[in-house]
């Protein structure tokens, strides 16, 4: 019940955004473990606290704005954010319309489906199979790219997905392999699922890793925020909000 | 503008009317199955369900649509026994569930507007079928309701109109209606305004031909009483 309260709360809610002298930070909330709703409405998680340690690194103070992943790029456009921290893959695509920083992480895409399910994970093994993706993500490009027989059902944030697998009405749902382990399969509700399947990352789809988005024009700030992530990672910083989230690297090679 | 990729992406704008017309006809059309009887029964507070269909009523337009929505799809697909009943085949498809969603939310406005309609019918009329000898039954089908009918079409466009464009929740639900379309050219090249504008688009010239078609109702239906032009 309380999962449906938090749906209907982020689709009613788009996070107001305050005119502060601060530097607003666009983030998402309903990604777990990257960007999820606390109990007391404010959102948390590996990127926001990422963001933190970067507004720290180069001496500004941030506000955090919750914005549903469908108006993410169209907010930063409109200034409502001067910067997304919200797992967004650098792609091409994604580059013709906004800047991007260096990648802060990188982490394949899998498959993810009930233990017990017989499906073969290859594009024969599910054409006409329902798999459920993240509207406008690279998993949705990467799927009707490499599994073009494949019925694809969209959703508007990866909580409504692993909801719709948990009730069986997809076979299997196709997402960032650590945000679907930590906010899926290591919690109560994925305890009957599993991954399936290779794990994808493959540059023509998914990018170069999460960066951070930024206006084009803002050449000082993505390269102040380029430079802050090389800081964090240098100084410990990173490996400490890592550990906090993860017992493995995600920053990738 | 890139009118050229929405132009490109055509199908998935063509499928999206047919979604919901689709889904806009059937709450309408069940709408007006239960809006009849229940209207009837309200404008006469019959005993027994009275409190039922105050009850239902009272719920469906005390609550905003997207809510019922979420409440049906994510909600019932919450609990393991319906999952396993028979009503999961249907329950299981967005579509079913944004048609029962919609054909209860429409229903409920609706019993509504004839219930208004039944209970402001000229008291002449009825003594007339009387007198003329037509049994309670007769003078209820012949008369009170073709006249109640007649006289809520106004307000019933206006319904029609709403349901319409209420449909748009479907796109929440993992439907592709004319919004969904909308939404996906906005995730997939971030076109918002080219996607929404040709979703609005659509939606208006869908509206312009309801409005066309309520103005021949009425012009048909309500030139007796000269409220049409």
């Amino acid at each position: 019940m309380n999962r449906i309260l938090r749906l209907a709360a982020a689709g009613l809610l788009i996070g107001a955004a305050s005119p502060a002298l601060a530097l607003n930070i666009c983030v998402e909330g309903a990604y777990p473990p990257f960007s999820e709703m606390a109990a007391d409405g404010s959102v948390v998680g590996f990127d926001v606290d990422i963001a933190n340690a970067l507004c720290g690194q180069i001496g500004e103070t941030c506000q955090m704005v919750k914005v549903d992943w469908d108006g993410i790029i169209p907010a930063l456009l409109e200034k409502k954010c001067d910067a997304i921290v919200a797992s967004m893959s650098i792609t091409e695509e994604r580059r013709q319309v906004i800047d991007f920083t260096k990648k802060y992480y990188q982490t394949p895409a899998r498959f993810v489906a009930p233990k017990d399910s017989d499906l073969t994970f290859t594009p024969e093994g599910l054409a006409g199979k329902v798999v459920g993706v993240q509207r406008g993500t690279i998993h949705q490009a990467f799927m009707e790219g490499e599994f073009p027989e494949t019925q694809l059902q969209l959703y508007g944030s990866q909580d409504e997905m692993t909801l719709d697998l948990t009730s069986g009405r997809i076979d299997a749902a196709m997402a960032d392999s650590v945000a679907l382990d930590l906010g899926f399969l290591k919690t109560p509700a994925g305890a009957d699922y599993a991954f399936f399947g290779d794990s994808y990352s493959i540059p023509k789809y998914h990018g170069e890793g999460a960066g951070i988005g930024v206006r084009k024009e803002d050449t000082e700030l993505r390269d102040k925020l380029s430079a802050a992530i090389d800081a964090i990672r240098a100084d410990g910083e990173y490996e400490a909000i890592e550990k906090k989230y993860f017992d493995f690297d995600v920053y990738g090679s | 503008m890139r009118v050229d990729l929405v132009l490109r992406n055509w199908p998935l704008f063509a499928e999206g009317v047919w979604i919901t017309l689709q889904l806009t006809l059937i709450a309408v059309a069940v709408g007006f199955a239960i809006a009849l009887p229940a209207g009837l029964a309200r404008a006469r507070r019959a005993p027994f369900w009275e409190p039922v269909l105050g009850a239902y009523v009272y719920l469906f337009r005390g609550t905003p649509l997207l809510a019922q929505t979420f409440l049906i799809y994510y909600g019932l697909a919450q609990f393991g026994w319906i999952r396993s009943s028979w009503a999961w085949t249907f329950l299981r498809d967005p579509w079913w569930c944004a048609a029962i969603a919609f054909s209860l939310n429409s229903g409920a406005y609706a019993t509504e507007i004839v219930r208004g309609a039944v209970a402001t019918t000229p008291k002449g009329e009825l003594e007339a079928a009387a007198a003329l000898g037509l049994s309670p039954r007769q003078s209820t089908w012949l008369v009170l309701v073709p006249s109640a009918l007649r006289r809520a079409l106004p307000q019933y466009g206006n319904e029609v109109i709403f349901m319409l464009h209420g449909s748009a929740v479907a796109s929440v639900i993992t439907l592709r209606d004319i919004l969904g379309a909308g939404r996906t050219l906005n995730a997939k090249f971030y076109l918002a305004y080219e996607g929404f504008l040709t979703a609005a688009l659509l939606y208006m010239a869908i509206t312009f031909l309801l409005v066309w078609l309520f103005r021949r109702l009425e012009n048909r239906y309500l030139r007796h009483l000269g409220a049409a032009r």
